[in-house]
């Protein structure tokens, strides 16, 4: 570690009734593994927006190398020597890697000379990548291979990653690290944000914490514990769900080799699933995005059809019969895009409540709307899970992402539901919210309920699942109790690592 | 600099004006048109929108107001419920024709008997034949996946090589001396859709008006509306709802279909009186105009369907006594479409006046 690379100073961003960032200031070291750690809306996202050119910030200053930074765009930012992977790809599915790494440049070079330097730095930081698969194939590991590889070709001085690992399995996890770990022993800086705590203590050298857009605290993340962190970023002690154990009943919901087509080109066909759900019991299906989960919550929710005894609800086949007979035999979802597919964006939030509450509320007579009672439901969920915003007339869009999530699940926990299944129930919401969304499945599967949470979130699952699945590319492994399960267990029932085996040349 | 800025939720003020702010950037921008083709600007946009109300001879205009206004609303109101949900039936037009052509020829086909059940069974056959029209695109777009607007808008000038061909054939008159077009139906009680015509009111003024608080209920109080609101909004979250998006669009397209047959059946029964091969006046394309300039709502139809009745009928009063040409008078009409899809940008954002930074 030799100087100062970037330096921040009281760097500000106001937003229309937000401050995103209030007065941050700290140092990247060259080389150094620089963590930002905080809650979903704490700023961080701003704040490298800013960095990479993206946003303007209102006052403050960077400096890069001791010369004035302050991009104005993008690429000037990779001009200077920072680089971005983003949490969302921006890559074309129908084209190939080295295609879509020559979209990325500002001069690209010939297809054949791109595809022999994709190979030489895939080789030299050991991330597996054959420059002519086409991306639709990929895995999302190989995805985020991709960006990095995007960015490594340009040199950078300072690489930011936004939460790389949310997508991985553990073992493209350790990959990844080992990459990183490279790149800053040869002196490049990089920046990581994320809130996964261990993960920090793994591998940063120093962290940054925000909590609303304010640093909090700084810390060296292997001298500190886990918990330590997450108190800093929370502002308070965290809640940590209670496994209630109660007694195992008989079936609910059982799935019978269930299999079926997904209705997107680049959807996962669900191959011969089958399961049980029982009364009282949480089951957690694992797996790296895009292996099938929004597939299975259609079937399971009837937005798919399927043979009626693929799908038995309480002893009933149910395989054949639409979302609204499901939800009035107890069969609720929620699904894991909230804006879209679980709400509509531009309606109320009365509205939205009578969107899948219509059935087991009580909210219609013969065909004729009860606006009252729905005004009264809505309000109820926004009570109960403390759903921030002004009222049930407001638009769904309006609502942070983590206050509409939380409307979302209580919609379909309050209604009381025999079966629930839920995909992403914590995606984007903050670690206290997080916690009463899952005090809340649980209590559900406590009163008698079963419940099946879909996630890409392994501590969620190990934390409030009975029993554990994974999906892998529209299978599913054997659900084995989650209890005493190691992560290299969860990692091959998750199908191991993709593409571990180097590219053939 | 300008710069747009997307609100956190559609203004409802703005919901409310864009119309009225369209409807007067329409009169400067036709104001500005109709003064470079020589005309004084103040005098045409007066002639227009005052002389059929106030002028000397409104007493002849005003019953016109509901003779023009009402298959526009009636056909309007159908489209909207589609168009709330994103099924784009732009073929009013010929379901306008086959709901004449059907109801006026069961008409025909009872001349010279005179019974009461004679127009109600014409009402029927002109709302099955625009829903039987409508079917058409509906069920390609069901079965085969086929574009509802382009279906639609071909089947249009089907119709009208239909209505050429009834007009000089099946339905002409034999006792017209060989010219084409049928008997005429204000000559045939039975069979005449007038209420009262020194005021303007037949039959279709009243279905027009049910037909706006029909659509009233329907979209604010029944599932049914709120199925075709969430449809147009969210179409995945309608599907996780539990819309049957077959359904919808069958619905949806009849709907628009039958009103349109309607509104054909009560111009031929009425204003117009008898199949000729220039009936149709357009009223179908128009009230796709009306049907947005009245935000897909229906009061604000009942509201944009006067006002366009108005242009009509002072664009012709301004042909007339101006000499403005027709094209100008559409141009006009289609500015005001024009005006109110640009302004609706204000809906959803917001201007705002910024300094560029300086780097």
């Amino acid at each position: 570690m030799t100087g100062t690379l970037l330096s921040i100073r009281g760097l500000t961003k106001a937003y229309p009734g937000v401050v995103a960032n209030n007065d941050v200031s700290f140092d990247i070291g060259v080389g150094e593994v620089h963590a930002l750690l905080g809650e979903n809306g704490a700023g961080k996202s701003t704040l490298v927006k800013m960095i990479y050119g993206l946003v303007k910030p209102d006052s403050g200053e960077m400096e890069l190398h001791h010369l004035p930074f302050a991009p104005a765009e993008p690429s000037a930012a990779r001009a200077a020597g920072v680089a971005m992977v983003f949490q969302h790809f921006s890559l074309f599915e129908a084209l190939n890697v080295a295609e879509n790494i020559a979209l990325g440049m500002e001069n690209p070079p010939k297809m054949g000379d791109l595809a022999a330097r994709i190979r030489a730095v895939s080789d030299l930081y050991g991330l597996p990548l054959d420059p002519d698969r086409i991306v639709g194939d990929l895995s999302a590991g190989e995805r985020q291979r991709v960006e990095i590889i995007r960015c490594l070709l340009q040199d950078p001085k300072l690489l930011i990653m936004d939460e790389p690992t949310s997508v991985l399995t553990p073992q493209e996890v350790d990959i990844l690290f080992e990459t990183l770990r490279k790149l800053s022993a040869e002196g490049t800086a990089i920046l990581y944000i994320s809130h996964k705590l261990e993960e920090i203590r793994t591998l940063c050298d120093n962290a940054t914490i925000l909590r609303l857009g304010q640093v909090v605290g700084t810390c060296i993340p292997r001298d500190s514990t886990a918990r330590e962190m997450a108190e800093m970023m929370v502002g308070s002690s965290l809640h940590v769900p209670e496994r209630s154990s109660g007694d195992i009943g008989p079936v609910r919901l059982q799935l019978n080799n269930l299999s079926a087509a997904s209705s997107s080109e680049f959807g996962t066909t669900l191959k011969n699933i089958s399961l049980e759900v029982h009364t009282g019991e949480v089951l957690g299906l694992g797996g790296v995005a895009g292996n099938g989960q929004d597939e299975l919550l259609a079937v399971l929710s009837g937005e798919t059809l399927t043979a009626a005894g693929a799908v038995v609800l309480d002893g009933q086949p149910i395989g054949n019969m639409g979302p609204v007979a499901r939800r009035k035999l107890g069969l609720l979802t929620a699904p894991e895009e909230r804006l879209g597919h679980a709400a509509a964006p531009d309606m109320s939030l009365t509205e939205n409540a009578l969107l899948t509450g219509a059935e087991r509320q009580d909210l219609e007579n013969r065909g004729f709307l009860k606006w009252g009672r729905a005004k009264e439901f809505a309000e109820e969920i926004i009570a109960r899970f403390d759903v921030r915003t002004p009222g049930p007339g407001n638009a769904a869009r309006a609502l942070s992402g983590g206050n509409l999530q939380k409307f979302v699940i209580g919609r379909e926990v309050l209604q009381r539901p025999e079966v629930l299944v839920v995909n992403q129930p914590t995606w984007g919401v903050d670690a206290a919210a997080a916690a009463s969304i899952r005090q809340a499945l649980l209590d559900l599967a406590a009163g008698g309920a079963a419940v099946v949470v879909i996630s890409q979130d392994l501590d969620e699952l190990m934390e409030i699942s009975d029993r554990f699945g994974a999906l892998n590319e529209g299978r599913l492994s054997d659900i084995r109790t989650a209890k005493g399960l190691t992560v290299d267990e969860i990692g091959l029932m998750m199908g191991g690592a993709h593409g571990m085996e180097v590219a053939h040349v | 600099m300008l710069k747009l800025e997307k609100r956190p939720q559609p203004s409802q003020a703005w919901t409310y004006l864009t119309p009225l702010l369209a409807v007067i950037l329409t009169m400067i921008a036709g104001g500005i048109l109709f003064a470079f083709l020589g005309k004084d600007p103040v005098q045409a946009i007066k002639t227009i929108f005052w002389d059929p109300l106030f002028s000397e001879f409104a007493f002849y205009y005003r019953p016109q107001l509901l003779v023009k206004g009402a298959p526009l609303v009636l056909i309007a109101i159908g489209l909207s419920l589609g168009f709330r949900a994103g099924i784009w039936n732009i073929g009013a037009e010929g379901q306008y024709i086959i709901g004449a052509l059907c109801g006026a020829g069961v008409g025909l086909a009872f001349y010279p008997i005179e019974a009461w059940y004679i127009f109600p069974l014409m009402v029927i056959a002109g709302a099955l034949g625009g829903w039987a029209w409508a079917m058409i695109p509906a069920i390609l777009k069901v079965r085969f996946g086929t574009n509802e607007i382009l279906v639609s808008l071909m089947l249009v000038y089907v119709a009208e090589q239909l209505l050429a061909s009834m007009s000089l054939g099946l339905l002409k008159n034999p006792q017209g001396f060989g010219f084409p077009g049928s008997r005429n139906l204000n000559d045939y009680a039975s069979a005449n859709s007038w209420i009262d015509q020194s005021v303007g009111l037949h039959w279709g003024v009243v279905a027009g008006f049910i037909a706006v608080i029909f659509a009233y209920i329907l979209l604010n109080r029944h599932m049914l509306g709120f199925h075709i609101r969430l449809t147009g909004e969210a179409p995945r979250a309608a599907r996780f709802a539990g819309v049957n998006p077959t359904r919808l669009i069958l619905i949806c397209l009849g709907a628009a279909g039958a009103l349109a047959g309607l509104a054909g059946l009560f111009e031929v029964a009425g204003p117009s009186g008898q199949v000729s091969i220039d009936f149709n006046a357009g009223y179908g394309f128009t009230a796709i105009i009306v049907a947005f300039l009245g935000r897909l709502h229906p009061v604000g139809i009942l509201l944009a369907g006067a006002l366009m009745a108005l242009t009509y009928i002072g664009g012709d009063i301004a042909q007339s006594n101006m000499g403005l040409p027709s094209a100008a008078i559409q141009l006009f009409q289609g500015m005001l479409l024009f005006f109110l899809l640009t302004v609706d940008v204000l809906t959803n954002y917001r201007i705002r006046l910024s300094q560029r930074e300086v780097a």
